[in-house]
């Protein structure tokens, strides 16, 4: 039987990668403050000491070049975790991760594989403005030939990260920023969860909340709103996001016959675009409401909390959206930017 | 001087001579359009890839351009598969799915074929620092062109392998144009060379149209990298005497330029020199013998790259993950 342990993501990661570091010498990690100043958030805190400057590697502010070295180094046989500060500084990547990661294989006619796993931190909420708050989850996930994965949960945070080390492919984990402070219950053994699943966090037969990594606690805490007022929500979390699990997607829907998706992107050519789009194709019939959406307002974050806050989705925004999606509509767009 | 045996220099000018011809061919082959979308020559650059090729060892890697061809070539990789890969077949080295500007041959360890101008380097100190994890003793060699020089994936390329002290040759092959800008109408400071021993690592220019010089600089740039000391960089300074890519009607350049360069023909200068010095009695029957050999080779690439099979359209969604063997 495995114990159970409440951590914080922050310390749930760490453990994950110095787990995958002590089991296997091709690891190592990679990035701006990664060492000498333990990581950015403090993931990394400690780790210098115990696996030494050769596999805990700071790099200078190159992020193209130490992502592109991330790439080499895999098809040289390592299995590198390259750390980004946040997403809107992979940008600078975006070369390596589109032109190379992400194509090699392919235009090598499959000879030439890249597992790398790049881990970044996304999101908003923090009140760090418009160079460090986004979610270009969905903008990656575009992008055929690298898998996207986001942990909404301390034990993904936790276990997720040996799955997409165990991948031949290419993989970028995004770690929501709010999530490392956040503490939750972790099996001390791996439950096993295949990286490309999704999962149903919380069980309901009236409509299914679709989301990921950092509004899914959000999501759950929507769905304890709803149970007050009777409405049982279904919370499926994707994890996942290339590729998206269609039959988890598709089971919880089928089931309660409508949806709302929430992501922390922008609404416009967005993930819950796509999810909602495949909702359509695979189980319009299935639908006894338009598939609802709760998505950050389409303009960079600002820096004032309270606009921050309304720019982003909340749990009143979810809950007012879920409400709508009962009534056979969507919410319209006041009811969700002022909820 | 330079000089090499008579031997070696026979087998630098048939391979200069083999790569020459390839190219023509290729040219020929794009007219008759058997090979489609971009296509670069590599014509009047002989001497770099044939001279660094002649160095390296099968287990070390090399990272081109999209001007590759002469590189592929000199890293071992068949000419049929390099000429099938032009031709979009299944025999291709990419399967057929890469084209003139994707070549690759990871048991042979060339990788790339890379059509992103810098988009090497950052692969080449990857693979270079793999290496080093490992405890390989093992050199990548990253070719480029000068215009990579304005890329910042360039500066930053040269910092890393050199603060991590990583077995990389940079050869930068200096043709003077990036696409069509000159050199001297895109960077400040032209003397690239004397740029990268700001990095921190040793650094040479040499004559790109000398095939000996070629391989005396690279040999000692060779030297350095394979004592674990860190990167060398070596400037290769060549022309290229046809057109960037097929469709560049050279607006750009003088012809009375492209006409000076020609007379520095690396095969020519290679050919002059063994009359002088008694290794070949007449320069053109040497040639002409050495040109109906590789024709005969070429000619077989040709035929087995017509005879090799397109890809199944039902595999149009192949080789983007990793998939079981089938």
């Amino acid at each position: 039987m495995s114990e159970i342990r409440d951590m914080t993501g922050r310390e749930a990661m760490r453990e994950a990668m110095s787990a995958a570091m002590r089991a296997d010498p091709r690891v190592f990690l990679m990035g701006e403050d990664v060492g000498e100043y333990g990581g950015c958030f403090a993931v990394s805190m400690g780790m210098l000491e115990e696996f030494g400057p050769e596999r805990i590697r700071d790099t200078p502010l190159s992020e193209s070049a130490f992502v592109g070295a991330g790439i080499g180094a895999a098809i040289a046989g390592m299995r590198p975790i390259v750390e980004i500060m946040t997403v809107n500084f992979s940008l600078l990547a975006l070369d390596q991760i589109m032109n190379n990661a992400a194509t090699l294989r392919h235009m090598s006619g499959g000879q030439v594989g890249v597992p790398l796993v790049i881990r970044m931190t996304t999101g908003g909420g923090r009140q760090l403005a418009a160079q460090h708050s986004h979610s270009l989850d969905g903008w990656y996930a575009h992008i055929p030939g690298i898998k996207v994965v986001a942990p909404g949960t301390i034990e993904d945070f936790r276990w997720m990260l040996q799955r997409a080390l165990d991948d031949p492919d290419p993989v970028i984990v995004f770690e929501n920023g709010a999530l490392y402070n956040a503490s939750g219950p972790v099996p001390d053994t791996d439950p096993g969860v295949p990286l490309e699943r999704a999962v149903v966090r919380r069980p309901g037969r009236d409509l299914s909340l679709v989301t990921f990594g950092g509004t899914l606690p959000l999501c759950l805490a929507a769905a304890d709103e709803l149970a007050a007022e009777g409405i049982e929500a279904e919370v499926v979390d994707l994890r996942s996001l290339r590729p998206l699990d269609d039959a988890t997607i598709m089971a919880s829907v089928q089931a309660t016959h409508r949806a709302v998706v929430v992501d922390e992107g922008w609404r416009s050519v967005g993930i819950s675009a796509e999810v909602a789009a495949r909702i359509m194709e695979q189980a319009f019939y299935d639908l006894d409401a338009p598939v609802g959406r709760v998505a950050t307002a389409e303009i960079p974050l600002p820096y004032p909390d309270h606009l921050e806050r309304a720019a982003m989705p909340s749990v009143a925004k979810v809950v007012a959206a879920a409400r709508a999606a009962m009534q056979g509509r969507v919410a319209d767009p006041g009811e969700v930017v002022t909820a | 001087m330079n000089r090499l045996d008579a031997e070696t220099r026979r087998s630098l000018l048939r391979d200069m001579i083999f790569v020459r011809r390839f190219e023509e061919r290729c040219a020929q082959l794009y007219q008759q359009t058997k090979i489609r979308g971009f296509l670069h020559l590599y014509v009047g650059e002989e001497a770099i890839a044939c001279g660094v090729g002649h160095l390296l060892s099968d287990d070390d890697a090399a990272v081109g351009t999209y001007r590759e061809h002469g590189h592929a070539l000199m890293k071992g990789v068949p000419p049929g598969a390099v000429m099938a890969e032009m031709f979009g077949r299944v025999d291709g080295c990419s399967g057929g799915r890469g084209g003139s500007m994707h070549l690759f041959d990871a048991g042979r360890r060339f990788y790339g074929g890379n059509a992103i101008v810098g988009g090497g380097l950052p692969l080449a100190v990857g693979l270079a620092l793999g290496d080093k994890l490992a405890g390989r003793e093992r050199v990548t060699v990253c070719f480029f062109g000068e215009g990579a020089v304005a890329e910042g994936e360039f500066h930053e390329s040269m910092n890393l392998a050199a603060l991590w002290q990583l077995p990389v040759l940079f050869a930068c092959e200096n043709n003077l144009y990036a696409m069509g800008t000159a050199l001297t109408r895109s960077e400040a400071s032209t003397d690239i060379a004397l740029r990268a021993i700001t990095y921190g690592m040793p650094s040479w220019p040499t004559d790109g149209m000398d095939v000996e010089e070629v391989v005396a600089a690279t040999r000692r740039a060779l030297s350095y990298v394979r004592t674990g000391a860190g990167p060398a960089f070596v400037e290769y300074r060549t022309y290229r005497f046809r057109a960037h890519s097929m469709y560049d009607p050279e607006r750009y350049r003088d012809k009375a330029e492209v006409a000076e360069w020609r007379h520095r023909d690396p095969i020519t200068i290679l050919l002059e020199r063994m009359v002088a010095d008694g290794e070949i009695d007449d320069a053109d029957a040497a040639r002409a013998a050495i040109e109906a050999e590789v024709d005969a080779e070429i000619d077989t690439a040709v035929e087995f790259a017509d005879a090799s099979p397109v890809e199944d359209v039902a595999d149009l969604e192949r080789h983007l993950y990793a998939e079981a063997p089938r």
